[in-house]
């Protein structure tokens, strides 16, 4: 948690000596706060003070790294507890968990699965970040046969889960570069863990059933492996809410860096609605990673879907790219429809012009972002900008009709951009739901 | 000694807690009698405050059959969506919602133009039957709504109805009709928090009571702008423990109406490969519409599909064991 000017100046000599070029030592606590120099100018901190100037530049909860290449996840460094806040700025890393004991072609057939799981939304790509892989039975272990076929198969990041220090260290002679996620799933081994992963210099994650617990066993671990994920646990769906809060609460209000990670859960249960129930509370609070078993995509889409809006930066509505969009076999006859370029208008417009089935083109006007109403009402979306916009994307040449259908609630501005730009005005309906009963009707 | 790791938010102000239906005593004949609100720390967060009543769903009921219903919800309600009665009894019974909230699209003059009398003689009927309260909505067109929904309103007097909506350009009649019936309103603000206090503050000087109020804050779907609903609910909330009197009412979140507007819940799987099952995926993007308004501080979910409806329910079960 970053400290203020005065914080800093409490800890500085104030004998005001002007060694470090700056007038009093506040004038130069105040820059250090801004982070605009080094601390080094002032030739007089002390150790300790360095120490706990250095502890405070770090962020409340620490920034961990899964995987490597394109397919890599960032997880933590969150610095609000509610979105509206500021935002939230590392996605829920979600994955799937594989046991070892499939044969070499049911894993294949998995990962297939897991690939697949990739979705276009509002002209985002969504899609999966982790497998992780179990090992079920020490003895004659698979694992690393399966790890192999993994590597081989795919990019996305990979969570370790062996049984122990054995498996662990083989898996990671062979991955460590791939930066997986360790996971500890017995206590006990927690120690020699640590000391592995620090090692190969990968994350470790590992399981506590109480905030108290996880902050006790990060403690005996932390100078050995800085990278940690805390994985919480409870019989009960509130409890886990609970801890989830306080872990957040207490780095960020607390700055308790005993708990300063980020956190997962894992949702494996076998009915595979309830998974996906545990698995939406968490995303929206506060599962930096969540692992599930259910790879199908009926399940998977929604929980995607639900980490791109909880995600989405309030500030910055999504906008697309303002243009003239041809939706079907559009050809010089075909309807033109108006919208704005916020996004979730426009691909809702799309989706309903979609599902009439009837080709069009859709014009979307640089609103800045904002929604029809919103639009409107700044001067963004009104006869002016409208009718230039045509001009400007030469509709006259497109089509050989001069028909434009607006949005219902816009509907007042149709007399004055009839006159602008000479086109007959067509007022749709209101809801982008009523447009495919409307162009059926045209 | 080293510091106990935890954290709390303690409220200045409890929600509202509302009640809907009358028993007899009270003037009524409803036999359950529900309450929602009264709530003092966000969703689920026993460990610091009181959360004295689980949320509630309440399955959506219409008095005339969409033409444009998803195919996935057409086969789950088969025979019933044209029997507004033994729908709503099917829906209390095995799916198991706590009550039924009635829209009386019919009413609308360009969808069927059903008289006042023919809605008054529904709800009257549908009272009959079940033994909880209702939510009563209109049709949107705010004329109609004034007639039909004065008319419910008087005709159910005592009841303790849930009447909706009432938006900030007509609130007047609605309102007026609640206070002399004694029933509770939702009023409608579009995802803005000034408006919906605004509102608040409207029908409250008018006379209504704040604990008979319930704010739908207008939610988009699971996809369809989720989000804004759920930050503008967790600002209210915040402000609400905080202290802001004028909303600290319960949320009431329309998620079966939005969630089936929604693509991903109406294209079949043949028509989108690689979507999965598609009726998992409806009832799913009805589930998760439904845990994220809960997430925000839902106090009342209205809801569709029966198996969605049996798998929310059994998560509150589940989110509400302390
Ligand atoms: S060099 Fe250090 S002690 Fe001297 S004025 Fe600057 S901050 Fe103060």
């Amino acid at each position: 948690m970053a400290l203020s000017g005065l914080d800093i100046y409490k800890l500085l000599p104030k004998t005001n000596c002007k060694k470090c070029g700056f007038q009093t030592c506040l004038a130069f606590a105040m820059q250090l706060a801004k982070k605009a120099i080094p601390l080094d100018k002032c030739p007089f901190v002390t150790p300790e003070v360095r120490a706990v100037l250095e502890q405070a530049s770090q962020p409340a909860i620490r920034l961990v790294e899964i995987g490597s290449g394109e397919a890599k996840s960032s997880i933590g460094n969150e610095t609000v507890l509610f979105r509206h806040e500021e935002k939230f700025h590392h996605p829920t890393a979600i994955g799937f968990i594989l046991e070892d004991v499939l044969s070499e072609s049911e894993l294949n057939k998995a990962i297939e699965e897991i690939n697949k799981c990739t979705f276009e939304r509002v002209g985002q790509k969504i899609e999966v970040n982790l497998v992780a892989l179990k090992e079920t039975k020490s003895k004659d272990s698979k694992f690393i046969n399966a790890l192999k076929i993994l590597l081989k198969k795919t990019t996305l990041g990979l969570v370790l889960m062996p049984k122990t220090t054995e498996t662990l260290k083989t898996a990671l002679e062979i991955c460590a570069s791939q930066k997986p996620l360790v996971y500890c799933s017995e206590n006990s081994l927690l120690d020699s863990f640590a000391t592995i992963a620090g090692n190969f210099r990968v994350p470790l994650a590992f399981r506590g059933s109480s905030v108290s617990e996880l902050s006790s066993l990060t403690k005996k671990i932390v100078s050995r492996v800085p990278d940690i994920v805390l994985d919480v646990h409870s019989e009960k769906m509130s409890d886990y809410l609970w801890q989830l809060t306080q872990l957040r609460r207490l780095s960020i209000k607390k700055n308790e860096r005993s708990v300063g990670f980020p956190t997962m859960v894992i949702a494996d249960l076998t009915d595979e609605a309830a998974s996906v129930v545990e698995a939406s509370m968490f995303i929206a609070k506060y599962a930096s990673i969540v692992l599930l078993k259910t790879r199908k995509p009926e399940y998977v889409l929604p929980l995607l879907t639900l980490r791109q809006n909880i995600f989405t930066d309030p500030q910055k509505p999504l906008q697309v790219e303002p243009a003239v969009y041809t939706i079907g076999a559009a050809d010089d006859r075909s309807p033109v429809l108006i919208t704005t370029n916020f996004s979730l208008t426009y691909y809702t417009v799309l989706g309903e012009i979609e599902t009439s089935r009837i080709p069009s083109h859709l014009i979307c006007v640089d609103t800045e972002g904002m929604s029809v109403l919103t639009a409107w009402a700044a001067e963004k979306f009104n006869a002016e900008k409208v009718a230039d916009t045509l001009i400007k994307f030469k509709l006259e040449e497109k089509v050989r009709h001069k028909n434009l259908i607006i949005p219902g609630y816009v509907s007042m501005m149709s007399g004055d951009l009839e006159e602008k730009s000479g086109w007959k005005i067509l007022v749709g309906p209101r809801e982008a739901a009523g447009l495919p009963s409307y162009l059926k009707n045209l | 000694m080293a510091e106990e790791l935890k954290v709390l938010d303690r409220a200045c102000l409890k929600i509202y807690e509302l009640t809907m239906g009358a028993c007899a005593a009270s003037g009524g004949s409803r036999k359950k009698i529900l309450k929602v609100g009264g709530q003092s720390a966000m969703p689920f967060l026993f460990e610091e405050g009181e959360i004295p009543h689980a949320p509630l769903i309440a399955a959506e009921v219409s008095d005339i059959v969409e033409d444009d219903c998803p195919f996935v919800l057409k086969n789950a309600l088969k025979g019933l969506t044209d029997k507004p009665v033994d729908w709503a009894v099917e829906m209390m019974g095995e799916a198991g919602a706590d009550l039924i909230c009635l829209k009386l699209q019919g009413t609308h003059p360009d969808f069927g133009n059903k008289t006042s009398k023919e809605a008054v003689e529904l709800v009257e009927g549908l009272l009959k039957k079940v033994e909880t309260p209702l939510i009563v909505l209109g049709s949107g067109q705010a004329d109609k709504d004034n007639d039909v929904l004065s008319a419910v309103s008087e005709a159910t007097k005592g009841e303790r109805l849930l009447f909706g909506d009432v938006v900030q350009e007509n609130y007047k009649t609605l309102t007026a009709a609640c206070i002399a019936d004694g029933h509770n309103i939702i009023a409608e603000s579009p995802i803005d928090v000034n408006i919906a206090k605004q509102l608040n503050i409207l029908i409250s000087d008018i006379g209504l009571p704040l604990d008979r109020i319930v704010i739908n804050p207008t939610i988009g779907a699971l996809g369809y702008g989720l989000e804004y609903a759920y930050s503008i609910m967790e600002r209210a909330r915040n402000a609400a423990l905080a202290g802001d009197k004028m909303l600290a009412m319960p949320f009431i979140c329309f998620v079966g109406q939005e969630a089936w507007r929604a693509k991903e819940a109406k294209v079949s799987e043949s028509e989108w490969p690689g979507s999965g099952n598609a009726d998992t995926r409806g009832i799913m993007w009805e589930v998760v519409t439904a845990l994220a308004m809960l997430q925000a501080g839902a106090d009342i979910l209205t809801m569709r599909h029966p198996q969605a409806i049996r798998i929310v329910k059994k998560a509150i079960e589940d989110l509400m064991k302390r």
